[in-house]
Parts: structure tokens; sequence; C-alpha cells
């Protein structure tokens, strides 16, 4: 049976191509994205065992700076000590934190996150081992910085040009000392390091004399335990001290789980293309086994038992599954290969390493290509044992009974039902239960719809068939026609691009919706026309503020400073200091009773819910214990409806002040007068010395600041809407050549009685074209329904929420369904029209 | 089975073929399928062209009516030229002016016996002639089954409709290859019986390809193919005069 299977494999070669295209893809996927996990964590591991090659013993210290209580760090004389220790060879301290390089145009280099400061820490050679200078030497004078090879060339800075600087105080310019290379993790991932002189970086960083952490090298021979054992009775109770041998491993061990949700996105996306595969490959078997009826009656008539089909079958599917595998393998290798390019294009940085080809994406993506293949084909090949050898004798192809899709419209009916159930108690219910019950609402929905479409691909394209026969006339009405005739066929062709639609659009709608929710939030609750914060997300200097409330036009300026106090008797509560008479100017605040002019007195606002749970109205007393400990009272002045903008608490700037060693500013907004012009900002930009470091969003830039996260999630499903849609194409390409070959004779025919080539072409478009939409449409519907249902679940948590539909995208999905269908028929449809005719209508 | 004098008739010509020759291959492995065949088809007679299989019998009826290309001669549907058409002005030509009867799959299964009468003229976008079509109709005898489709049409009834659409866009002349092939013989009779009649009663030209003595002996004419040459001619033919007419066919291939 297995030489039959292998000739039936070639026999059928172009009949199998989309099949084996559709494994394929799925396959190269999942090797691909196995092999570049496993090239890429390798890469990394090497790495960062380079980057402790020379360290024996790592300490930090983990000392709260502002505590007045405790030692800041690692003082100088702890650094002795340890350098004293048997078998150390040097101890170099170090302190950092960040520190932002400004391009000759002002610009800040490298991404906001990763640009660090750290200080050049010479052993008593004069050199620092951590650093590897290229040009020049390291800084040694207070006004010198030395600067990463990658940052110094993408500022064209050369060894003594003057720099410009910020840390999260004013900007101060210096002159760079020299230019060296490091395997420093930031500056791997594509940041910015600059040197300072360790008098500068302490002062700057933490406190002078104190370090944040000490990195030991050992003499030659020495055991890093022992000195590890020698070392941690040195260190004061805040420090701890590890072997630089497990610092690598647990930073090895934290690369390979950031590593690990890329992997899952990645095999997210070889899921979705197995997944919408199985109905191809699934399809392609039943039609080969229609076609092979009578060889198949034949076999069972010579003897040939049920079991003895529907394993070769299974065989045939097992060969195909085969070579599609081993194709994928070879193409996944080369998608490894431009993932890794393509990341470094991307300004990702990626350490250099070998290819890695382990056993197990191998075997992972050989048995995977295998199994699917086979599981797919396993129904149709059932169906072929059920073939009765009299159908050798007659010419009547084997038909579908009417009772089978009864069987399964039911369940799929009961399925979707029991979806459809799931996903409104789920939107009901709202929270995290109610979005579980959504997400396995929604599998079931999937599934019953896909069990569904054969019967629903009547109905829906009966709908669209006058908008057909309209502007295409005849070839219009016999497309309509021949989309339904099969429709299995149509369904499982269509369930494709049902599938990556679904969620594409779930994802639209929501996303759409949420962005709408935080544009209007945006817009009713920031009045100011400037935020100003810091690149790296971290706080504002004070004097920042300062200069802001000194600029010419700003009418009103107020930080959100976080201030951490304990109110009433118990717990902590977040508040935010702000400028009393400037804050109503800048963010809406609706006072429910009292009024907020009361601040200005010392007094606080608190937000509705929180004076609710605490049982405050204005007018009460409250208890204080601030930061430093000191404890004091509070009048209640106001209280005001809650907001997303502001936090539960409202106090004076001037009342925390004095309690806090630093004041905490994430952001100042600003509002000025004549509004948002590009004069205002050229005002602000100049009266914050032109600091890279600080960005200053106007509300445009606020309102995409918030909705970006959803963009991003947005553009990645897309990525996932592009592999369905290939997919969905070959499925498309699959099926119509199918149908074009099973309707040879009828082709011929019409072509005979005076349809014209083009109009042969047309027909086999549309029907492409009405397939592909249909599968669209379901998609889209089920969609919004998924995303109507997630939406409730939040929508409590989100003010103003109102379900959008984004029309426009889904007008853009239903045309790039309807590409798709012209696409995928263009095959087809060219070999529909040049049939030889007198072939086709020649009888049997 | 009476004979008719072809005296009396019209004598217009529907379809000529002059010289009409078929080449396949070259060289060596040539065969000639038409050899210089020259013949008319007259408006409202009902001819067909008999010989044994490979005689080049259904060669001949598909460049008479613009389905196959020919090496050389010449071929006229009416007034027309075929040789110098394109696939294009072929198939318009084919559309407006030529019905065609097929041995099978003489139908659309997606559409029902009425639609398939009128397929034709909806490919050529024109609204039929209600009451030529009812007519049509009436005479194949298929008023009760117009809104069925043709899995529920049983083989005769099917073949009623290609004829009803041949007829219905009363083209200049009417091709069937085989159309009594797949039917048993009362219905086989039932569809002659009809072609018979749209010559007779409608004027219609109909050439039809058989190698059934039976059919054959509907015709007005016989004209007998062999070799790829028209050897015979027989008017007012008999089933038993084409029977005798084939059978020496036999004997001379079995002498020669």
């Amino acid at each position: 049976m297995f030489r039959t299977a292998l000739r039936n494999v070639l026999a059928h070669k172009a009949r199998l191509l989309m099949t084996v295209l559709a494994v394929m893809l799925g396959v190269a996927f999942v090797s691909g994205t196995l092999v570049f996990a496993d090239t890429l964590s390798n890469a990394f591991r090497n790495q960062s065992a380079k980057s402790y090659d020379n360290v024996a013993v790592a300490i930090t210290s983990y000392a709260n700076p502002d505590d007045p209580k405790e030692e800041p760090g690692l003082s100088r004389k702890t650094l002795d000590e340890i350098s004293a220790v048997d078998g150390v060879a040097a101890a170099h301290g170090r302190v950092d934190g960040f520190a932002g390089v400004a391009d000759p145009d002002g610009k800040l280099i490298g991404v906001g996150w990763s640009n660090k400061g750290s200080n050049f820490a010479p052993g008593k050679d004069g050199k620092d081992p951590a650093y590897t200078f290229t040009d020049g030497s390291g800084p040694v004078k207070d006004d010198q910085i030395a600067l990463d090879k990658e940052s110094a060339a993408k500022g064209e800075y050369q060894v003594g040009d003057r720099v410009r600087v910020a840390t999260n105080g004013p900007v101060k310019e210096y002159t760079l000392s020299g230019v060296f290379t490091t395997e420093d993790g930031a500056v791997n991932a594509g940041g910015s390091l600059v040197l300072f002189d360790t008098a500068v970086a302490q002062k700057q960083y933490l406190k002078p004399g104190y370090f944040a952490s000490v990195t030991v090298t050992a003499a030659p021979g020495a055991d890093d335990a022992k000195i590890l054992d020698a070392v941690e009775p040195l260190l004061p109770t805040s420090a701890e001290a590890q072997t630089g041998q497990a610092l690598a491993d647990e930073q090895a061990r934290q690369i390979e789980q950031g590593l690990g949700s890329l992997k899952q996105v990645l095999l997210g996306f070889a899921g979705i293309a197995l997944f919408v595969g199985i109905f191809l490959i699934s399809n392609t078997f039943t039609m080969l086994v229609a076609q092979r009826t009578k060889e198949i009656a034949l076999m069972r008539a010579v003897g040939a038992s049920r079991k003895q089909i529907t394993r070769s079958v299974l065989a045939e599917a097992a060969v195909v599954g085969l070579v599609a595998s081993v194709i994928g393998f070879v193409l996944g290798i080369g998608l490894a290969v431009g993932l890794r390019s393509g990341m470094a294009a991307f300004e990702m940085k990626i350490p250099d390493g070998p290819l890695v080809l382990s056993a197990t994406p191998v075997i992972a993506a050989i048995g995977v290509g295998v199994l699917i293949t086979m599981f797919a084909a396993w129904l149709p090949g059932r169906r072929a044992a059920k073939i009765p050898p009299v159908a050798a004798m007659s010419s009547v192809h084997a038909v579908a009974t009417t009772k089978s899709l009864v069987v399964r419209n039911s369940i799929g009916a009961a399925i979707t039902a029991l979806g459809a159930v799931g996903i409104v108690a789920g939107a009901s219910g709202g929270g995290d239960n109610g979005r579980i019950l959504i997400a396995a609402g929604a599998f079931f929905a999937l599934v019953g719809v896909i069990i569904l479409i054969p019967l629903l691909s009547r109905p829906v394209i009966a709908l669209v068939r006058p908008l057909l026969v309209g502007p295409f006339g005849v070839s219009g009405k016999l497309a309509g026609q021949n989309a339904v005739r099969n429709p299995r066929r149509t369904g499982a062709t269509a369930s494709a691009l049902a599938i990556g639609l679904t969620l594409v659009t779930g994802l639209s709608v929501l996303g759409a919706t949420v962005g709408t929710a935080i544009d209007k939030m945006t817009t009713d609750n920031i009045k100011a026309d400037y935020m100003v914060s810091m690149a790296n997300g971290g706080d504002l200097d004070q004097s920042a503020l300062t200069a802001l409330q000194k600029a010419g036009g700003v009418s009103a300026v107020s930080p959100q400073q976080s201030v951490y106090f304990e109110l009433g008797n118990d717990d902590f509560v977040s508040g935010s200091a702000v400028t009393p008479g400037d804050i109503e100017q800048v963010l809406n605040v609706d006072v429910i009773s009292g009024n907020l002019g009361s601040l200005a007195e010392g007094q606080i606002a608190v937000a509705e819910k929180t004076a609710k749970s605490k049982g405050w109205k204005t007018g009460d007393s409250v208890p204080v214990t601030f930061n430093d400990k000191k404890k004091g009272t509070l009048t209640v002045g106001a209280v005001f409806k809650d907001s997303e903008f502001l936090s539960p608490v409202l106090v004076d700037t001037k009342v925390v002040n004095p309690h806090e060693v630093k004041p905490f500013i994430p952001q100042i907004f600003v509002k000025m007068d004549g509004g948002q012009t590009s004069a205002n900002e050229k005002v602000l930009i100049d009266a914050l010395g032109d600091n890279p470091a600080i960005t200053i969003m106007d509300q445009q830039d606020i309102r995409n600041e918030f909705g970006g996260a959803i963009n991003t999630l947005l553009n990645i499903m897309y990525g996932l809407l592009a592999m369905a849609l290939i997919i969905a194409v070959l499925g498309v390409v699959n099926t119509l050549a199918m149908s074009v070959f099973e309707r040879q004779q009828e082709i011929g025919m019409l072509r005979a009685i005076g349809l014209d080539r083009r109009r042969v072409k047309r027909m086999v478009r549309l029907e492409a074209v009405v397939i592909s939409v249909f599968g669209a449409v379901i998609g889209i519907g089920l969609g919004s329904f998924l995303g109507w249902a997630i939406g409730e679940t939040i929508a409590d948590q989100i003010p103003g929420y109102a379900l959008v539909l984004p029309w426009d995208r889904i007008g853009i999905f239903l045309v790039l369904a309807g590409l798709v269908g012209v696409l995928a028929a263009l095959w087809p449809a060219r070999n529909a029209a040049r049939l030889n005719m007198l072939n086709a209508i020649k009888a049997e | 089975m009476t004979t008719t004098p072809v005296a009396g008739r019209t004598t217009t010509v529907a379809a000529r073929a002059t010289d009409l020759s078929k080449i396949y291959g070259q060289g060596e492995t040539q065969v000639v399928a038409l050899d210089r065949v020259s013949v008319e088809f007259r408006q409202a007679e009902f001819t067909a062209i008999m010989g044994p299989s490979g005689s080049g019998k259904s060669t001949l009826m598909h460049c008479v009516a613009g389905l196959d290309t020919f090496s050389s001669g010449s071929v006229r549907i009416g007034d027309t030229e075929l040789g110098s058409l394109k696939d294009k002005q072929l198939t318009k030509l084919r559309r407006d002016k030529i019905g065609f009867i097929f041995q099978a799959f003489n139908l659309l299964p997606t559409l029902t016996a009425l639609e398939n009468i009128t397929l034709p003229m909806d490919i050529a976008g024109r609204k039929p002639d209600k009451q030529w079509l009812d007519t049509v109709i009436q005479m194949v005898g298929l008023r009760d089954r117009l809104s069925h489709r043709p899995s529920q049409l049983s083989g005769g009834q099917q073949q009623r409709v290609a004829v009803a659409r041949a007829l219905a866009s009363r083209p200049d002349i009417i091709f069937g290859d085989e159309p009594t092939g797949n039917l048993d013989s009362r219905s086989g009779a039932e569809v002659l019986g009809f072609l018979r009649n749209s010559v007779r009663e409608l004027g219609q030209t109909v050439v039809m390809v058989t190698h059934d003595p039976v059919a054959a002996a509907y015709a007005d004419r016989v004209v007998f193919l062999a070799d790829g040459r028209i050897v015979d001619e027989v008017y007012g033919p008999t089933a038993d005069s084409v029977l005798d007419r084939m059978k020496r066919f036999d004997a001379k291939g079995r002498t020669s």
C-alpha cells in the first residue's frame, strides 16, 4: 500500500503543491523561531559570560541613599578593605545613573531608556579593566568625560571636542577625553555610556565618597568562592556579594526569559499558520479522494480493507508532510538568519555568534509538519475508506449525504451557541474572570462557526449575488452559484481568512475603542499646552521646575510630584504635590465640595472615592506622617471627582518639600499664552537649557504616548493578518485550481456556446473574490462581537467608554480580502481561460 | 420512414466548407484528419455526418462550427469566413450564430432548466424572444420542468433542455455531436424527433455527427466520411439504407 501512496503523491505533484506550501510555511516559522531563539540565547550567554570574565566577585548596594540613618552605599573605606583581601588583584568602585548625550543638533543620542552614565575607576596602573580605550584616555578631571565608540561616532565627536551631557540636572558641557569599547549591556542594547571622573559621578548619582557597586578582580590562581567568603563580612547589611560566575548565570537566565516572550509571539505566528493550513490540507485530500473514487473502489473490489485505504491516504499525507517539512526547515534556517539581520536593521544590537542548530528544532519542526498533515488528512482518509467497492462500476461520484451535513450543522450550532453564551456571560460578568470566560467562549465560537461555515455560505453569498449579476452579468451569476456549489470546500477555504480576521478585527475594535476613550480622556482632562518629562522616564530636577516658572509667556505651571505619606491612621496614600492656583489651569479638577483655593492655605484636596472610603469630608482634620517620619495634621479643603490624571490626594509642594530629601518630579504641566505654537515650544526648550534628556510633549504627543502601546500591539496583530492572508491566498488558489480542474467540461461547453476567455477569467476571479470576502465578513462579524465583549469587561475602568467600530479599517480588511481573491485567482483563471475546448467537451 | 425529395426546398447555404484540410503533426508523424473536404449545409435541412471512428467526422463538425482551427481551405457560416477570425470573434460567432448539442456535459448543474435554455442569450446580454421561447419550450415539452435543476431531470429531459437551448437563440445553424449517444433508444428518438420537427416546422438548419444508423435516418441527408474524405451522400435515408452503406465500408475495409 505504501508504494501506491508514493505513486499517488508523484502523480498529483501539482495538486499537492499548495498543501506543501502551507505546511512549509508553518514549519519554516516553527524551525526559524526555534533556531533563532537558540542562536540568540547562545550569543547572549557568551556575551554575558564575557562581560563578567574578569569579575571574580561583584558587590551591589541596595541602600536607600535618601535614608539619613543608613550608609548610602559602599564607602571608600570598604573599597580599600576589599582591595586588601587575600587573592584580590583589584577592586573597582562603580556608581551609575542616567546620562544623555546631545548630538551637535542638540538631539539625544541612542534610545532613552538605556542612556547610562558611570564612573571611570582606574586601578593602580591607571586603567579600568571594564573599558578599552581606542582613542584618548579616561576622564580624570571634573570637566572631562569619555564616550562609548558608537555614540561618539553617531555624534561625530572627536577627542578634545566639547560635548553636552544631561543627567537629571541641568545640561553641562564636558571635554571628551577618550573613546572606548566595552561589553556593557546597555551599550550592546543600542544605548550610550558616558564615563565621568569618579568624584563627579559620585556627586551626581549618589553621595561623595560612596559607590553603588564594586567589582573585584582576582589575582592569578585565587579562588572566587574564597574571596567571596572573605569579602562578605566587610560589607554593610544593605549590600550583597556574588561571584562573577553566578552573576553571568543569572543574567543569562534573565535573557532567556526575555527571549521567551519573543519566542512565544513567533511560535504564535507559526501556530496560526499551521492551524489555518489544516483546512487547506484537509481540502486538498478531500478533493484528491473524490477524484480517485473509482480507483479506491477498484482497490476495495480487489480486496483492500478499509483500514488499508485509510492508511494509504495517511501514508500519502506523511510523505507530503515530510517533504514539506524538510523544505520548510531549510527555509526556517534562512528565516532565522534573516530575523537576526532584520533586528540589527532596527537598531536592536545583537552580539555576534554562530548559528546554533540543535536537535530540538529539527525534531519539533519535522514532527509538527508531518503530524499536522496526517491529522488534516485523517478525515478525508476515513471518507475514502467508506467508498463502496461498487462505486468502481458506476460513473457517479460519491456525493456527501445531506445527513452528515445535518449532524455537522447541529454540532456546529451547539458549539457556536455555547461559545456565544460564554462570550456574553463574560462580557456582563466583567473583570479577569469575565475575560477568561470570553477567551474560552471565543475559542468555541470560532470552532463552531468554522463547523457552520458551509451552512452559512449559501444565505450569505445569496445576499451578495445581486451585486454580482448587476455589473458582471452572466460571469457574476455563474461565479455566485459556483461559490456555493460545494459548501464544505467553500467553507474550509473561507475559514482561513475568517480566523485571521476574527483576531485582527477583535483587536482593531478594541484598539479603536480604547484609543478613542484615551483621546477623549486626554482632551477632557489635560488643559495644559505642554507636558515636560525625562526621556528615560526618570524624575526631573527641581531646577527644571524653577526654570519653567521663570520662562516668558508661561501662564501656569504645576508639577505632579509624587508624594507618599501616611494619612489618617493606617497605610500610605499616594498623592501629588502641585502648585496651588496653577493646577486647575493645567489639569481638569472637578470640585464636588470645598474649594481648590484652600490648597494655598496648606490644606489638601481628596478624590471622591478615597474620601468616601476613609470617611472624610471637607473641613475634616487628618493626621499625617511625612516621608521623614515627622507628624502633623492636614485639613481637607476640597473633594474632587476621581480622574485618571489626578492622584487621590493633592497637596501644595510647599507643604511636603521640607520633608523630602529630593522631590520626585516625573512630569510638569505647562500652560502658555498663545497655546501650542512652535515659538512657545522654543521658549520652553531654551528655558530648560536645550536639554537633550528632557522631552516636551504637546497634547497630540501626549495622546500618542498613551495610545502608543495599543498601536504597537495592533501592528503585531497586523503581522498575524499578513500570515493568515498568505495561507488564505494559498488556500483559495488551491480550491480554485481544483474547481477549474473538476469543471473543465463545463467551462469547455460555456466556451463553445459563446462565453469568451475574458469572461471565463472573470467568472473564476469573481468566485475567488466571493469566497474571500465571505470569509472576511464572517471573521469581521465574529471579531467585532469579540471586541465588544472584551471592551465591556474593561468599560468600568475607562471613564467615558463607548464602543467604536473602526469602519475605515474594516473597509480596508474587506478590500484586502477581495484583493486576496483576485490575486489567488490569477493562475486558476488563466488555466480556465486556456482550457482546450475540444478536450473539455469530449465525452468520458 | 418516407424519403423527402430535395427538390422544391430552398437552396440558400447556411454553412459551407471548401477544400477543408486539417493536419496534425509534421513529417513522419503527420496525420491527415481532413483531406480537402468540400461540403455544403443548406438552410432548413437536417444533415447527418457518418463514418467509422477515425474518419474525421467529429473534426469536420468542430472545424465548421468554429470550435477548432483548420490547416487550409475555407469555412463559411453564412457570409462569414472563419479562417480569418480571432478567438474573440469566433466566440462571438458561436454565441450569436451557432447552437450546440453535445453528447454529455450539456448543462450547467448550478442553473435551472430555464436558465440553461436562456444561457446563450444571457451571455450575449440579449433578452430572449418570449414568444419564440414559449414555442420552443412547448415543442420539447418542458413546461412543467423549467425550475428544475439538471440533477433533478432524467438524461432524456436533460438532452431536451439542451435542444431547447440550441433552438432558443434562433441560431443560423445547430451542430450536434452524438446528441443521442448517452441516451436510451426511446429518449433518443424523442430528441431526434424534436430536431427533425425544428427543421420541418421552424425552418432550422441542423448538422449532426452520429454513428447510429437509426439516428441518421431522421436526417434529410447523410454525408459519409472515411479517412478524412467525403465518400458518399444519401438523401432521404432509412436506417436500413444507412446500415447497408456502413456495411460496405467495413467490407471495403476488410478487402482493401
